[in-house]
C-alpha cells in the first residue's frame, strides 16, 4: 500500500462513485478534488451552482477570463458541451432532480445520516449557500470530509449544530471508512486500506451497524 | 430606455432604498455602479444579492464602506467585515438558502406571490413560514421579494437595452432585471441594433430603464 494523504482516500474512494453521463455539483475543498480521480472512460458533467455546466480544469497562467469562474470565484475552463445559465435555471437543475449526485463537506452527520454543515451558532455564520437546496434536490448526496475534527468524531448520535436538510445523506466517505444509511442507520460499509473496524468505531461517537463482511476499499 | 451618466444612475438611488445587485462573487456585479454608490456616500442601503463577495470586491466594497444596514443573501462566509458588522449589531443580515433567494426573486418579478419549495423543511429556515402539503409531500411558501432598483451587469447592451450576458457573470443579472421598480444597466459593450440577434436576448429591452454611458 502507498501512503495516501487523508483528502486523496477520500476523493479517490468518492470518485468510483462517478457513473458516465451523470450530473455532478462538487462543493469547495475537498469535494472538489474528486474532479482529479475520474476513472477512465467515465465522462461526468461537473455543474458549478453560480451558472456553468462542463466546468473544467483552471486554465494555464494568464489564460483565464474574468466571467468564467466557479462557485468559489476562481477561474475555471469549461469543457466542449459546456454551457451557462442563470441562477434559476442552476437552482431548477439542483431542486427538480436533474442532478445525479452532489459531493459536499460537513461540520457533523448524525446516526441517521442527517447533515449540518452550514453554521456553527455564535462562532460562525457563513451562510448556506446552495447547500440546503443541494442536499434537498440531488438524487444522491455523498459526504467527503474528515471522520474527525480536533479529535471529535463528526458522524455523532445526534447533530448539536443546525441540519442543512432533513433528508439523510446517502454516503459519507472519510479517510477511515464508507459509511450509508441502510433503514435508517449509519452502517459501516468500508473500511480506508490498514483501518480495523475497531479503529473506526473507536473514532466515530455514532453507533455503527456491522454487515457480514465489511471489506477494504480498493484505491 | 435612457442612457444616463454614471453619477446621475446613483443619484437616483435614495439612502435607505431597497438595491437588488447581480453578481456572485463579484463576479457578474456591475464595478462602476458599485464604486459610485461609495464614492456618493449611500447610506442604510437593504441590498439584496447572492452574497457579499470579498472586501475590496464587488458588494464588499459597500459594506466596507459602512452604506448597507441589512442584507438579505445566501452567503456571506467569504467577508470577514459582514461577519464583523453583523456580530456587533451593525448589520442585518437575512440568510436565504440559495435556490430560494432566487426563486423568490423570481415570484417577484413574475408576478407571482411566491413560491413552494421543498429546501429548507424541518430546519430553521422554516421558522416563521406556512407548511403547505402538495401530493403529500411537504413545501415552504417562500413569499415574493422585489426591491426600488436592480443595479444589473451585462456584457452586451445595444441601443434600445437588449441585453446579453457573459459565462458566469450572468447568475441573478436577467432575475433581478425583472424584480424592480427601476433598472439600471452597467454594460461592458453597448452595441447597435441588431448586433444581438433576437434568439440571444436574455433580457428584453422594454424592462430595462437606464443604460449607464460610458465614461
Amino acid at each position: 500500500m502507498t501512503l495516501m494523504d487523508p483528502q486523496t482516500i477520500i476523493a479517490r474512494r468518492i470518485a468510483q462513485e462517478l457513473r458516465d453521463g451523470m450530473l455532478v455539483n462538487l462543493g469547495i475543498g475537498i469535494p472538489t478534488l474528486v474532479s482529479n480521480f475520474v476513472p477512465p472512460r467515465v465522462r461526468v458533467y461537473f455543474q458549478s451552482e453560480n451558472g456553468l455546466i462542463g466546468t473544467g480544469a483552471p486554465p494555464a497562467d494568464g489564460m483565464h477570463h474574468p466571467m468564467l469562474t466557479d462557485a468559489g470565484g476562481r477561474p475555471v475552463s469549461a469543457l466542449p458541451g459546456a454551457c451557462t445559465f442563470d441562477s434559476a435555471m442552476s437552482f431548477g437543475l439542483i431542486r427538480g432532480g436533474h442532478l445525479d449526485m452532489t459531493v459536499l463537506g460537513a461540520l457533523q452527520v448524525d446516526a441517521a445520516g442527517r447533515l449540518a454543515n452550514w453554521m456553527i451558532p455564535g462562532k460562525m455564520v457563513p451562510g448556506m449557500g446552495g447547500a440546503m437546496d443541494l442536499v434537498s434536490g440531488a438524487k444522491r448526496v455523498v459526504v467527503a470530509m474528515q471522520h474527525t475534527a480536533k479529535g471529535q468524531s463528526k458522524i455523532v448520535r445526534q447533530c448539536s449544530l443546525p441540519l442543512t436538510s432533513v433528508r439523510p445523506v446517502d454516503l459519507v466517505v472519510t479517510e477511515l471508512a464508507v459509511i450509508g444509511f441502510p433503514g435508517g442507520r449509519a452502517t459501516l460499509l468500508e473500511t480506508a486500506p490498514g483501518v480495523t473496524i475497531s479503529q473506526v468505531q473507536e473514532a466515530t461517537q455514532a453507533e455503527l451497524a456491522l454487515p457480514e463482511s465489511v471489506p477494504s476499499m480498493v484505491l | 430606455m435612457k442612457t444616463i451618466l454614471l453619477e446621475d444612475a446613483v443619484a437616483l438611488i435614495p439612502n435607505g432604498a431597497s438595491v437588488m445587485i447581480g453578481g456572485f462573487m463579484g463576479v457578474g456585479t456591475p464595478p462602476r455602479l458599485v464604486d459610485e454608490l461609495v464614492r456618493q456616500g449611500k447610506r442604510d442601503l437593504t441590498v439584496i444579492a447572492n452574497d457579499n463577495a470579498l472586501p475590496g470586491i464587488g458588494i464588499g466594497k459597500l459594506i466596507s464602506a459602512g452604506a448597507v444596514k441589512r442584507t438579505i443573501a445566501s452567503h456571506i462566509g467569504l467577508n470577514p467585515e459582514t461577519q464583523r458588522k453583523m456580530l456587533a449589531g451593525d448589520l442585518d443580515v437575512d440568510l436565504v438558502p440559495q435556490g430560494t433567494l432566487i426563486e423568490r426573486i423570481r415570484a417577484g418579478g413574475f408576478g407571482l406571490g411566491g413560491v413552494l419549495t421543498p429546501t429548507g423543511v424541518g430546519t430553521v429556515v422554516e421558522e416563521g413560514k406556512q407548511r403547505i402539503e402538495v401530493g403529500g409531500k411537504p413545501y415552504l411558501l417562500e413569499t415574493a421579494l422585489r426591491a426600488d432598483f436592480a443595479l444589473v451587469q451585462a456584457f452586451l447592451a445595444d441601443y434600445i437595452g437588449n441585453l446579453y450576458y457573459a459565462l458566469t457573470a450572468r447568475n441573478f443579472n436577467p432575475v433581478i432585471a425583472m424584480a424592480a421598480d427601476t433598472v439600471i444597466v452597467e454594460a461592458d459593450n453597448i452595441v447597435p441594433v441588431g448586433v444581438i440577434a433576437p434568439d440571444h436576448i436574455v433580457t428584453p429591452a422594454p424592462v430595462v430603464d437606464y443604460i449607464v454611458s460610458h465614461a
